[in-house]
């Protein structure tokens, strides 16, 4: 592919390595250790489910036995298979005979190997075959209609009560959207388990739970069937669930998530042990899912300065892509963050986001990228935010962004409200319509502005990953590189919940998945 | 429907301004005009744009027009509304609780804390609660500041530390009596259901409970507050949409001397 922009095919090689090689070497702290959400998550893909009479999910209730009886390093699979050989019970039941107190997993006589995962295999062969059901069911839709050509539009939805989202979210498919991400509770990252049933209450968004998922994505299928266009779900695969929300993504056939390895450790203080651990199994999941996951790097600029900070996002755009070839998620799945948020007093800032924004085209050509608009900038002036909005949609239609987050012109008054998203969408399709072809027609100045500004970042973002592939990731993060925060090692919320892996750790569901990705 | 280019009504209204009944302004003085938009939950047919004209005349426009209504769904429909306000108000007598400091910039800050304080200041500021939100506290407090205000990082003599978001009022008091903060800076951004009300209020009773409100100036701030509203809640100042550290940092310092805490 010749680069429009000029970039340095051996400087983007370089800072790939790089990012590779700190992947790589975190990648061995993962694989030797587990968290109380991974084995939740295996709770959870082996049919756990429900709460128990205080409302405790029953995830929870058998993990918490697996740490109080100094069992969690052999993890959730070893054990309960070993109650279903022992007792010839399904795991639902072995997680109510825990709640009743009847059963102690650690007071079990311990069954070979080959037992305990011959006893687990049919429900984990069922698990994979319902998630593999998903993707076919998706696949069929996407066949049937067709995938949308272009930028994806995506918008959000964030009342509070799953009912009334259902409703704003079918007006909003039916007006053009082809993404629908609810919002989730502001809170909820920070919660160690996850909330069950169907909620209605919520502040600045709604509960992820797994009814919730099953709820939004039935309506969707029906607006979408009207309209004969799949509207894509989305929803935040992050915070101290990682992984179990990712599970539950891929029982209901969610098609994107929000997961990012940094995100938590930086925006919530969540430990990064636990997320960098967290996150891979999460990804592990997504992957085999045909889940695109949206990383965050978008909020690095809402706290640090979208001109100067330029690079780090690039730097973490190649970190995201590295965790994720880990986790064996494929390029076309890879929806790495970026953003329009430069100050609109700064003199060429178009020409600096749009360098950007083709840099990061050209760097990851098969990645869907997540392009969010100007928030930081909205000021309350509805006029001018309008055209700010229009302005990113420019950069989106040139650059070929394809998951486009709109812009609404009353950011930082409210949530939107159900005109707001029409004239978002609307503004939108006027650009993306009208200006449709312009990016194949535009070459850009050798040497000019907009190519010298992409060398710049790309230099700056290589010599960034060469600096942490010296020192690690960890040590960066406590350096305070990333959106200019500094997280200490043992610091943070939910290291309590992690653990080395014993020697007969297993977890079948990596391993199943992580097999089909190699295949 | 509007008749074009031209405005051919009548203009036989006074043109004098007048503040003790002043309206909205278009292009004539007193022609109080407004525009407005919002939706109905109808078709979008004669029968609903006769709908949007009752209710911008229920507003107290005359001569409502309704230039522009579209179909959001099969029950919902947007208006574009402009009309002549009928309303006035008395601009002479109106009080209102505001800030009187005259902002001071950040150089004259510093000077001003050496000359009557002369010792550095300590500030600590949280978006607390549940809010996740960091845009609020990191425009005040972040050395980049915003919009061409530099943060109070930046400040020569304050000594300045930002918590973050989601930071429980619990742990945000004990870390500034740790610190032996002067300055406590709440910020809320999502505010729905009036969450931050509650969650500021809770601020308030805590740090009375603890002894710690007479020994320091808590202000807050968020899209939201208005100083009105923040002194309502028992905070010293609420800060606004466009106010930037400057303005926090002149009336916290200010405050402090009026407090003749040293």
């Amino acid at each position: 592919m010749t680069s429009k922009i000029g970039l340095d095919h051996a400087l983007v090689d370089k800072a790939r390595a790089s990012a590779a090689k700190v992947a790589e070497d975190t990648q061995r702290f993962i694989d030797r250790h587990t968290t109380v959400a991974v084995e939740r998550t295996v709770c959870r893909l082996l049919g756990i489910d429900g709460i128990n009479d205080v409302e405790v999910p029953m995830p929870n209730v058998v993990v918490e036995h697996l740490t109080e009886k100094g069992l969690l390093a052999e993890g959730a699979a070893l054990r309960i298979g070993n109650a279903m050989a022992e007792l010839g019970i399904g795991p639902q039941e072995v997680a109510e005979g825990i709640d009743r107190g009847e059963i102690d997993l650690a007071a079990l006589p311990l069954h070979s190997d080959a037992e305990i995962r011959a006893a687990l295999a049919p429900v984990v062969d069922a698990t994979m075959a319902r998630i593999r059901a998903n993707v076919a069911k998706r696949n069929e839709y996407l066949t049937e209609f067709g995938d949308k050509q272009g930028p994806y539009i995506y918008l959000i939805v964030a009342t509070g009560n799953i009912y009334e989202d259902i409703t704003q979210a079918k007006a909003a498919a039916k007006q053009g959207a082809d993404v629908i991400a609810v919002i989730r509770t502001t809170g909820q990252s920070l919660l160690d388990f996850v909330p069950y049933g169907a909620t209605t209450e919520g502040f600045g968004g709604t509960y992820a739970t797994q009814e919730n998922f099953r709820l939004m994505r039935a309506a969707l299928d029906e607006v979408g069937e009207e309209q004969h266009r799949y509207i894509r779900l989305c929803n935040y695969c992050s915070g101290l669930c990682m992984p179990e929300i990712a599970a539950m993504g891929a029982l209901e056939r969610l098609d994107v998530m929000l997961n990012d390895a940094l995100y938590g450790i930086l925006f919530r203080d969540i430990n990064m042990q636990r997320t960098i651990v967290d996150q891979y199994f999460s990804r592990v999941i997504n992957g085999f899912a045909g889940v695109i996951i949206n990383t965050g790097e978008d909020n690095y600029l809402t706290t640090a300065d979208a001109y100067e900070e330029a690079h780090t996002v690039l730097a973490s755009q190649f970190l995201n892509e590295q965790f994720a070839v880990q986790a064996g998620l494929p390029e076309e799945q890879m929806g790495l963050g970026h953003a329009f948020e430069m100050d609109p007093d700064l003199p060429n800032a178009f020409l600096y986001e749009l360098a950007q924004a083709q840099m990061a085209r050209e760097i990851f050509p098969k990645a869907p990228l997540k392009y969010m608009p100007p928030t930081k900038f909205m000021t309350g002036n509805i006029f001018r935010g309008h055209v700010q909005d229009a302005l990113f949609n420019m950069v989106t239609i040139l650059t070929n962004q394809k998951i486009h987050l709109l812009g609404m012109m009353t950011e930082a008054i409210h949530t939107p409200f159900m005109s707001d998203r029409a004239l978002a969408i609307e503004n939108a399709q006027y650009i993306f319509r009208t200006m449709a072809d312009l990016g194949e027609d535009i070459e850009y100045k050798k040497g000019g502005i907009i190519q010298s500004r992409a060398a710049e970042v790309l230099q700056k973002a290589a010599d960034l990953l060469g600096e942490i592939e010296r020192i690690g990731l960890f040590a960066t993060l406590e350096k305070g590189v990333f959106a200019d925060i500094k997280r200490p090692l043992d610091g943070g919320k939910g290291l309590d919940g992690v653990t080395t892996k014993s020697d007969r750790y297993f977890n079948p569901f990596v391993e199943e998945m992580r097999k089909e990705a190699r295949a | 429907m509007s008749s074009g280019l031209y405005d051919m009504s009548a203009k036989d209204f006074d043109k004098t301004l007048d503040l003790s009944a002043i309206k909205p302004y278009g292009d004539t003085m007193n022609d109080g005009k407004v525009q407005l938009s919002f939706t109905l939950p109808v078709a979008n047919n004669d029968r609903g744009m006769e709908a949007a004209r009752i209710l911008a005349k229920k507003m107290g426009l005359t001569e409502p027009n309704v230039a522009y209504a579209r179909t959001l769904d099969a029950e919902f429909t947007f208006y574009v509304v402009y009309g002549s306000c009928t309303y006035t108000v008395d601009y002479n007598n109106i009080k209102i609780q505001a800030i009187e400091d005259v902002s001071m910039e950040m150089d004259e800050v510093d000077a001003y804390i050496k000359e009557h304080i002369g010792r550095k200041i300590v500030v600590i500021g949280a978006s607390t609660g549940t809010d996740a939100h960091t845009v609020g506290i990191d425009a005040i407090m972040n050395r980049k500041g915003f919009a061409g205000h530099y943060g109070l990082e930046r400040y020569e003599m304050i000594e300045a530390l930002n918590m973050g978001a989601q930071v429980p009022n619990e742990e945000f008091l004990a870390k500034a009596r740790e610190i032996h903060a002067d300055v406590l800076l709440v910020s809320q951004t999502v505010t729905q259901k009036n969450i931050h009300i509650m969650n500021l209020t809770e601020l308030i009773e805590l740090a009375e409970a603890e002894g710690m409100r007479s020994n320091c100036v808590m202000c807050c701030g968020g899209a939201r507050i208005t100083h009105e509203l923040a002194k309502e809640l028992g905070f010293d100042a609420g800060f606004g949409p466009g106010k930037f550290a400057n303005d926090v940092a002149t009336f916290c310092v200010k405050e402090m001397v009026r407090r003749g805490m040293k």
